[in-house]
């Protein structure tokens, strides 16, 4: 068996600016990849796909050499495959599924699905499949709210259906964490712009400005005629850590941050309006994948030195190896086993310093993972005059507070049934992050396919 | 987004309606709008000064500040902006108090006069207390005027009314009347002072708090106040507040930290508009 093709890189020193890092497969690589694939009988990948991706199939296609097929195949299921090629946790999904993965090296499913993507888009300008697939009447009318992965799966699986499909979003931007979240050097925006574009050219209306529950409400939605409601909000609402001094100059959510680089494009301040402050020093706390984007935006910003806070050790680590790797060749340092404890300030509110303790691994806890205890006597200060909270968010509240009879779980995320993805309101769907907590770009698109079935049923006009 | 009307009403301070629709049709005293005026700009918020369902519009007043709000101010009728997001924020909730004293600082009357009429129509004795720097400066007077039984009004520079602060003109009418509720508008010091004096009386008070925002969704932490010992998002729970409950010297410190670099944009901006 062939070894495994390895995706070229953008060489460390040449990561000063906000282009992408991984750049890609050759044609060379591409069908070299593709030909590792056995064709299985009964492919497992595809089942750790949340979408039900063909794998075999579209791998086959890039065999034979037919990536405009191989395209089509991916497309009947996933309608941001530029996207997932680059973001898809395929480790834990397809790949690991992979029968290749026992020994270590399965097929390369996640940069294959990009190689086609992108070829695609460079060569014919591909448009969606648009295979009518529903008996939606005349006029009839659908709402989604949100317009991340979920709320763009749903919109797009409902327009081909045949219904007039309106997706509300609250910010400027279509793409939810697509756009102001996961930073240019990973997705290229532009990348987004076209695979919405193509969303759009589905016939689903994109409105921006729309924040429902303030804007428009629920039941406004309904007696404006529309049928159903979809709602895909997100989990957008930072976590902080209640530390001393978490409310100084210089401490950012990692939300504002990423923000302020990825929609505003405070990354061209001053030809943007919207500026960034960064320091010299930056802790950020966290270990997660939104901790390591923030971590390398922090370089790219300018920041000399910048450290990963995290009470764990590198094992319990939960961003994806490939972002680990990265922040590491980019000169980003980690302090494991190390709890912050407060934010320390000058006379002016101005970060000088992130107090923490060293920790020691004990006996697991609940989640099965060792706790982390306090070392007695073994606090010490970070220098740094910039410090990015990254633990996590929870469900956003706008949405939630001005429809109080909405029913949610103990965690305070919507409860839904968990056949129909049916809220308690009748003809209310919701799946993403705002269901299920903070998750994945692919499980959200998974979920919004499944509501979007769910609710042509409610409708009355499934195929 | 048409710019309807364009008023400037003192030095760099313009009044602008603006068909929205959807926002007019929804708002409510205490709400604010995030405008963006043009691709590259900033998510601007402002609040809305008045409203009106039927004619589909809501009135905007801009201080031209800093690089944003000066450029807001240049467009003109006809004119539109790009994005207008809202209506933003927890509507202040209008009751039967009694006696309110509307205490307004510099431009803080524009977000003043909406909960000011509210609670006149609702049957409230409202006493309008203004200051500013100087006479020009004082705006919107016959507005609040309309709606108020007693006004009375300061300058810094005395070119209008008592020479001095805002504050002084509440303490003197907390000492002669029964008042049930302050609320207090302007620059942070002045609603820090307010607070005060009304506390000194016994009175409860209400502020609105302009922090720094970007999305004004509750995404972002960026607008995170402490009140009350716990951290609030001025957006979504703001932006009024219990002004006792208020940590303002956390506030006042917080406001200038792009303040450098808004030099910087704002400088940018000038020469363009040299060269
Ligand atoms: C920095 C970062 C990096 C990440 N990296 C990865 C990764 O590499 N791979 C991966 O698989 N996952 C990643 N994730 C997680 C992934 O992005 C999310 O799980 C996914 O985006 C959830 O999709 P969603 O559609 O549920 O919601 P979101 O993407 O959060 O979109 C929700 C949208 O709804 C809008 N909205 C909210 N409330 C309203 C309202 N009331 N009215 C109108 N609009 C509203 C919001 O503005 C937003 O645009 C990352 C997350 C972050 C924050
Ligand atoms: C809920 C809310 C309602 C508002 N309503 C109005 C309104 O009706 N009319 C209006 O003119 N403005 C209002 N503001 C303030 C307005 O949003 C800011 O003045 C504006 O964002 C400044 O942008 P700029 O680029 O012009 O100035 P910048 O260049 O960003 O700032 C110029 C200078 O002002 C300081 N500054 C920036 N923002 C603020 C602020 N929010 N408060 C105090 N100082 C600040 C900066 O530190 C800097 O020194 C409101 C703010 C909020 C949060
Ligand atoms: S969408 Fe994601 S999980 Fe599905 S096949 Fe593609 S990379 Fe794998
Ligand atoms: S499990 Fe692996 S080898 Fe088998 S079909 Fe899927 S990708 Fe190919
Ligand atoms: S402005 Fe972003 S949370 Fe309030």
């Amino acid at each position: 068996m062939a070894p495994r093709q390895e995706m070229n890189k953008l060489p460390k020193g040449a990561r000063t600016g906000f282009d992408e890092v991984a750049l890609g497969y050759t044609w060379e690589q591409a069908r070299a990849e593709a030909e590792r694939c056995l064709q299985c009988r009964s492919p497992q990948c595809s089942k750790g796909c949340p979408v039900g991706v063909d794998i075999p199939a579209f791998l086959q296609a890039i065999v034979h050499g037919n990536i405009g097929r191989a395209y089509q195949i991916l497309q009947d299921q996933n309608r941001l495959p530029a996207i997932c090629g680059r973001v898809c946790p395929q480790e834990t999904q397809c790949e690991g599924r992979c029968i290749l993965a026992k020994k270590g090296e399965p097929v390369a499913v996640g940069a294959l699905e990009r190689y086609c993507a992108d070829w695609a888009r460079q060569h014919y300008n591909g448009t969606l499949n648009r295979a009518d697939s529903g008996q939606a009447k005349a006029g009839q009318k659908a709402a989604v709210v949100g317009s991340g992965p979920a709320g763009l799966t749903a919109a797009a699986d409902l327009a081909v259906a045949g219904l007039e499909v309106t997706l509300f979003e609250a910010l400027h931007a279509a793409g939810g964490v697509l756009r102001y979240g996961i930073p240019e050097f990973r997705l290229p925006k532009d990348i987004v712009d076209y695979e919405i574009g193509q969303i759009r050219d589905l016939g689903v209306s994109i409105q921006p400005n729309y924040l429902i529950g303030k804007t428009l409400d629920i039941p406004d939605l309904f007696s404006q005629g529309y049928g159903a409601v979809f709602i895909g909000a997100g989990a957008g609402l930072p976590n902080f850590l209640g530390l001393e001094g978490e409310n100084l100059n210089g401490v950012y959510s990692a939300n504002e941050f990423l923000t302020r680089v990825n929609l505003m494009k405070a990354f061209r301040f001053p030809e943007y309006d919207t500026p960034i402050r960064v320091g010299k020093r930056v802790a950020v706390i966290g270990a997660g994948n939104v901790a390591m984007d923030a971590a390398r935006t922090a370089v790219r910003l300018g920041a000399s030195e910048v450290s990963i806070v995290y009470r764990r050790s590198r094992a319990e680590m939960p961003a994806r190896l490939e972002e680990i790797v990265n922040a590491e060749e980019e000169g980003i340092r980690f302090q494991l086993l190390t709890n912050p404890l407060e934010v320390l300030g000058d006379e002016n509110y101005q970060v000088q310093g992130l107090r923490c303790q060293r920790m020691q691994l004990g006996e697991p806890d609940g989640s099965g993972r060792r706790r982390p205890q306090p070392i007695p006597d073994s606090a010490f200060v970070l220098e740094v005059d910039t410090v990015v909270v990254a633990v996590g968010q929870g469900p956003n509240p706008i949405l939630i507070r001005s429809n109080p009879n909405l029913q949610l779980d103990a965690r305070g995320y919507i409860e839904v049934d968990p056949d129909t993805l049916m809220t308690n309101i009748p003809g209310v769907f919701a799946a993403g992050d705002i269901v299920t907590g903070a998750a994945t770009v692919i499980a959200a698109m998974g979920e919004g396919r499944r509501a979007a079935r769910s609710i042509l049923e409610y409708l009355d006009c499934s195929s | 987004m048409n710019i309807l009307r364009k008023e400037v009403l003192a030095q760099d301070i313009v009044r602008f309606a603006v068909a929205a629709p959807q926002v007019a049709a929804k708002a409510e005293p205490g709400h604010f709008v995030i405008v963006r005026h043009k691709e590259m700009g900033e998510r601007i918020p402002l609040t809305i000064a008045d409203f009106d369902a039927e004619a589909g519009t809501i009135t905007l007043v801009c201080h031209g500040i800093g690089r944003s709000t000066r450029e807001i101010n240049e467009l003109n009728e006809a004119d539109a902006f790009l994005d207008v997001l809202g209506p933003l924020g927890e509507p202040y909730p209008v009751r039967h108090e009694g006696t309110v004293v509307c205490v307004s600082g510099g431009l803080g009357v524009a977000p003043m006069y909406p909960k000011a009429k509210a609670l006149a129509a609702k049957g409230n004795k409202i006493i309008h207390l203004q200051g500013a720097q100087r006479k020009e400066l004082l705006i919107m007077t016959q507005e609040m005027e309309a709606i108020s039984e007693q006004s009375a009004y300061s300058t810094d520079d005395g070119s209008l009314g008592r020479r001095g602060f805002v504050t002084d003109l509440l303490r003197e009418v907390l000492a002669g009347e029964d008042v049930d509720e302050v609320i207090a508008i302007g620059p942070l010091p002045m609603m820090a002072a307010a607070v005060d004096v009304a506390a000194e009386h016994g009175v409860s008070s209400v502020v609105s708090l302009n922090t720094l925002m970007v999305d004004g969704t509750g995404m972002c932490g960026g607008c995170r106040v402490t009140v009350d010992g716990q951290t609030k998002f001025c957006c979504v729970d703001g932006p009024a507040f219990d002004g006792s409950a208020v940590d303002f010297k956390e506030i006042l410190k917080r406001q200038p930290f792009y303040r450098d670099m808004e030099r910087k944009s704002l400088h940018r901006c000038r020469l363009e508009e040299v060269g």
